[in-house]
């Protein structure tokens, strides 16, 4: 599904290398988790992926379903079938939430040459996957994520997923600033929409969302490279030792 | 302070074109304010209230050229039921009017009222006059002087329906002046809705009466033809718990000043003052707004957001006055621009003046351009960079598109807004 290879990536503002040669491929139907210390490179990575500017990829490559992603605008990646769940979900005054998603589900449609989704289809699908995230009417209406509490952010998220059906999903510490009943929610979220076809790739520092969105692989990310891949037990090490210790293994 | 010779030059060579309307009861209202406009003398690039719009083509002795723009596209509230008074290059057009007979509203024409006396005798040039001080507006002086027709809008009751103005622009030349007088009754309500780009150039001024417990709404949509200009004056005195809201959409035109004078004089009332301008490229848009708060616990606000590129030019010239027994006003006032690009610029003088010490006022300026995180994440949703841009512009606007209150009017002026930004996408 998602073949990354050789990815060096450096800041196009400032001479600073951030990806050193990152290696990784995510197969239909699995969950890989990139865990790795601060800086380590994971959220540029997401970034990179999904087309985000003011990186420079300077040698290697990352193709979706065989198609060049790095080629591409960040619109033809989604409508290609990557999504971002952002870390820090973006506020949007003065468009509804409703709306914002109508337009990204129906762009996606066009641009795929599929058609658009009718305004009472569009509402009855919404309504009930909504509801399974505890997401009301009011927050449908309200402006994108304007005044949402940080974990209602984060529900909205996964919701514009369940709404978008991406192929592959790329999840940027979703975890971050959830309390563990927000949490589960979105984890509950992500693991309804777990299937045959759709790959994962959760980005997060601390093991405890793994508890809830069982990886099949987990990598573990230090300076700009992959350093130790294995499956989920090396989540449980890290929890238990730290990174330090695995840095220590591979240096 | 004696006026420059070239100002009064510039007046004069002015006045040469103009001929003065015999009415009956307005004469002696025309007559003060053409002594009040010989006074100040047209305005010139070194007034104070002029240093960001150049006057000059408003005050020239002839209209600057316009060319009139073709468009199949259905006028602004041509779905809304309302009750039409159409103006053809200033000219009144019974043809395409309705009958202007509706309840609670007696509507006459300002071209057809020559009886010596008349109510509108009491406000005609009046609030225009009540307004000069302290800044001086003598394009309005000259309006009132010289007006060639309008409405006399005198409202008793709530009317069905609202009242649509309609300034349709035919001829290439034509140099319009047309003044209207609004006085609603204590407890009575209405809408006025104004669209159209009137003529090559077009001088209006609009006197507002709201009287204890009154409601005024106003909606206008000043037309998009590329090479209009207009200079509007709007001049309201608000009486004890009664409101005023007007909201103005301005999409195209070489050159646009829409002055502002509100004055609360009774307690408890509410004043909103509101816009959204698009520009691209030869646009000049100027709001000159001046509120006064002159009673106790009154709300004021002032809300105005341009969106600008391709050299295009925005100024807002806003002020609030508390006077000093204005005791719990609250006035608001938020200016900002969106340039999406380096060649435009967007010009903002905000002023506060507090004589009161128990009030809340505060203002804010901003210029900026489209929100990279915000596009981005548009994008990464599969929404084209076009599409993404132009709802992102939608969104820097909303906030002075909310300040209508009926929402199938500001529904209306969002379409309009959206095609104009949609026609620019191409």
């Amino acid at each position: 599904m998602l073949n990354i290879n050789n990815l060096h990536v450096s800041l196009e503002e400032e001479d600073k290398q951030i990806l050193k040669g990152v290696d990784l491929t995510v197969e239909a139907g699995k969950v890989h988790a990139i865990m790795g210390p601060n800086g380590s490179g994971k959220s540029t990575l997401s970034y990179v992926l999904s087309g985000k500017e003011g990186y420079e990829v300077t040698e290697g490559s990352a193709d979706l379903l065989g198609e060049d992603l790095l080629e591409i605008d960040p619109e033809e990646r989604a409508a290609l079938g990557l999504f971002l769940a952002f870390q820090y979900p973006v506020e949007i005054p003065g468009v509804g939430n409703m709306t914002f998603l109508r337009t990204a589900v129906n762009s996606q449609r066009k641009a795929r040459g599929e058609d658009e989704m009718s305004a009472s289809e569009f509402l009855k699908v919404v309504r009930e996957r909504a509801k399974s995230l505890k997401i009301d009417a009011d927050m449908l209406k309200r402006p994108v994520n304007v005044g949402f509490s940080g974990g209602e952010k984060k529900r909205n998220e996964i919701l514009q997923m369940a709404m978008l059906e991406p192929k592959m999903c790329i999840l940027d510490e979703t975890d971050s600033g959830l309390d563990v009943d927000a949490m589960k929610l979105v984890a509950e979220g992500v693991n309804a929409l777990r299937n045959e076809g759709r790959g994962f790739l959760v980005i997060t520092h601390y093991q405890r969302l793994l508890d809830h969105i069982k990886p099949d692989v987990v990598h573990i990310m230090a300076n700009g490279r992959i350093v130790k891949t294995g499956g989920p037990e090396l989540a449980l090490e890290v929890e238990q030792n730290g990174y330090a210790d695995i840095l220590a293994e591979v240096a | 302070m004696a006026l420059a010779q070239v100002k009064i030059e510039a007046t004069e060579e002015r006045l040469n074109t103009l001929d003065m309307p015999q009415e009956g009861w307005s004469t002696a209202a025309r007559e003060d304010a053409l002594m009040r406009l010989r006074s100040m003398g047209l305005p010139s690039r070194r007034d104070e209230y002029w240093k960001y719009t150049r006057p000059d083509t408003l005050v020239q002795p002839t209209a600057p050229d316009a060319a009139v723009l073709h468009t199949d596209e259905v006028p602004v509230f041509d779905a809304l039921g309302r009750l039409k008074i159409v103006f053809v290059d200033g000219v009144f057009s019974a043809d395409e009017s309705d009958d202007l007979t509706l309840e609670g509203v007696t509507i006459e024409r300002l071209a057809g009222a020559t009886a010596d006396i008349h109510w509108a005798k009491g406000l005609y040039g009046v609030l225009e006059n009540n307004g000069q001080n302290p800044v001086e507006r003598p394009l309005a002086a000259l309006n009132t002087a010289y007006a060639t027709d309008g409405v006399l809008i005198h409202v008793t009751g709530t009317p069905s329906k609202p009242i649509n103005l309609i300034y349709r622009h035919i001829s290439n030349s034509s140099d319009a002046i047309l003044h209207h007088v609004l006085k609603i009754d204590k407890g009575a309500e209405v809408t006025i809705l104004e669209n159209g780009p009137a003529a090559a150039r077009f001088n209006k001024c609009m006197e507002i009466d709201v009287a204890d417990g009154a409601k005024f709404h106003h909606v206008r949509a000043q037309g998009r033809d590329h090479e209009r200009r207009a200079a509007t004056h709007i001049f309201a005195r608000l009486g004890t718990e009664s409101s005023f809201k007007s909201f103005t959409l301005t999409a195209n035109g070489v050159m646009t000043r829409n002055e502002c004078v509100i004055e609360l004089t009774g307690d408890d009332a509410h004043a909103t003052v509101a816009g959204a301008a698009l520009g691209d490229g030869d646009f000049h848009h100027d709001d000159t707004v001046f509120i006064t708060h002159d009673a106790v616990n009154c709300e004021s606000r002032q809300v105005f957001k341009k969106v600008l590129r391709n050299g295009a030019t925005g100024v807002f010239q806003g002020k609030i006055l508390v006077k000093s027994g204005a005791q719990k006003t609250d006035g608001y006032q938020i200016s900002q621009s969106l340039l999406l690009d380096e060649d435009s610029q967007f010009l903002a003088k905000p002023e506060l003046e507090i004589y009161a010490d128990d009030v809340a006022c505060s203002h804010g300026s901003t210029s900026g351009a489209i929100d990279e995180e915000a596009l981005f994440y548009l994008r990464s949703r599969g929404v084209p960079v076009g599409e993404a841009t132009d709802m992102l512009t939608l969104s820097f606007l909303a906030e002075a598109v909310e300040e209508i209150e009926h929402s199938t009017l500001a529904e209306e002026i969002n379409e309009r807004l959206a095609a104009w930004l949609a026609r620019r996408r191409g």
